[in-house]
């Protein structure tokens, strides 16, 4: 139990601190790979929160597939990354997130959700929470998840339609 | 212990550093990836919830259902936005936000 405890702040304080390293790194490809840090220790919390599938989709998804999207958006934008007027804004812009942070806690805190004493498989008595997804997914959700699909399609097709030369279109 | 405020103040914290990350920088490029990380703040919201609110496992699982449709519109999100940020790039020649200003008042 007390494992669990350390290995969750040690991949808290990764992610905490990479994330910061996102933001305020000068360089977008340093930024880059510390998101991929951040992905990739947000899969490891899942793990702890016994969420074995969205770990795996996490790695997969986030950790392969947006980040290589958006190495190649930095390779083809690539122009001044010198942020010229980034600290007029610096001020303000950390007061806004330190009252989110602020609110954020106090509401956590605050409320008083009925929770289990330790984390136990989501799923319901003798299958998993692997079980548990997969039916709910396919069952309940099944309307949505088809819609999910739908949605990354069209998304697609904007993104080839927008991202392709008007030169070798008609 | 570990308990459900955990994951809820380490969400709370990604979420503040996301938006910190959204107002100061100037590339479009990692505006949109502090939103990835302020997406993945609610996912770890969401995962923690799963994991440990007191609700019958069936109903649990409705958290981690959630997070699936997030993990899916977020992929189809940041490949539409980084291809208009292209388009953008091509057009105007930059992808620095404080130059889009082509529709301000």
């Amino acid at each position: 139990m007390t494992a669990q405890l350390v290995v969750f702040y040690l991949l808290a304080g990764v992610t905490v601190l990479s994330s910061l390293g996102v933001v305020l790194s000068r360089n977008v490809v340093h930024a880059a790979f510390m998101l991929l840090l951040v992905l990739l220790s947000v899969a490891g919390i899942f793990l702890v929160a016994v969420a074995e599938f969205l770990a795996l989709a996490q790695i997969l998804i986030y950790g392969g597939a947006v980040t290589v999207v958006v190495l190649f958006a930095i390779m083809l934008t690539r122009n001044d990354d010198q942020p010229r007027a980034d600290h007029s804004q610096r001020p303000l812009a950390l007061l806004a997130a330190a009252g989110t942070f602020g609110l954020l806690v106090v509401a956590f805190v605050a409320s008083d959700i009925a929770t289990l004493d330790e984390t136990t498989d989501a799923g319901s008595g003798g299958e998993s929470a692997f079980e548990a997804l997969g039916t709910g997914l396919f069952t309940d959700w099944a309307i949505p998840f088809e819609l999910a699909s739908l949605v990354l399609l069209v998304a697609l097709i904007g993104a080839i339609m927008l991202a392709r030369s008007a030169e070798d279109g008609e | 212990m570990l308990e459900l405020v955990h994951f809820q103040i380490l969400s709370a914290a990604i979420f503040s550093i996301g938006i910190f990350g959204v107002l100061v920088r100037r590339s479009a490029v990692m505006v949109l990836i502090s939103i990835e990380l302020m997406l993945n703040a609610v996912n770890v919201n969401l995962v923690g919830l799963a994991a440990f609110v007191d609700r019958p496992a069936d109903e649990r699982v409705f958290g981690q259902i959630l997070v699936v449709f997030i993990i899916t519109i977020a992929a189809a999100e940041i490949g539409l936005a980084l291809a208009i940020v292209l388009r953008v790039f091509r057009n105007r020649g930059s992808a620095n936000v404080d130059d889009l200003n082509l529709m301000k008042w």
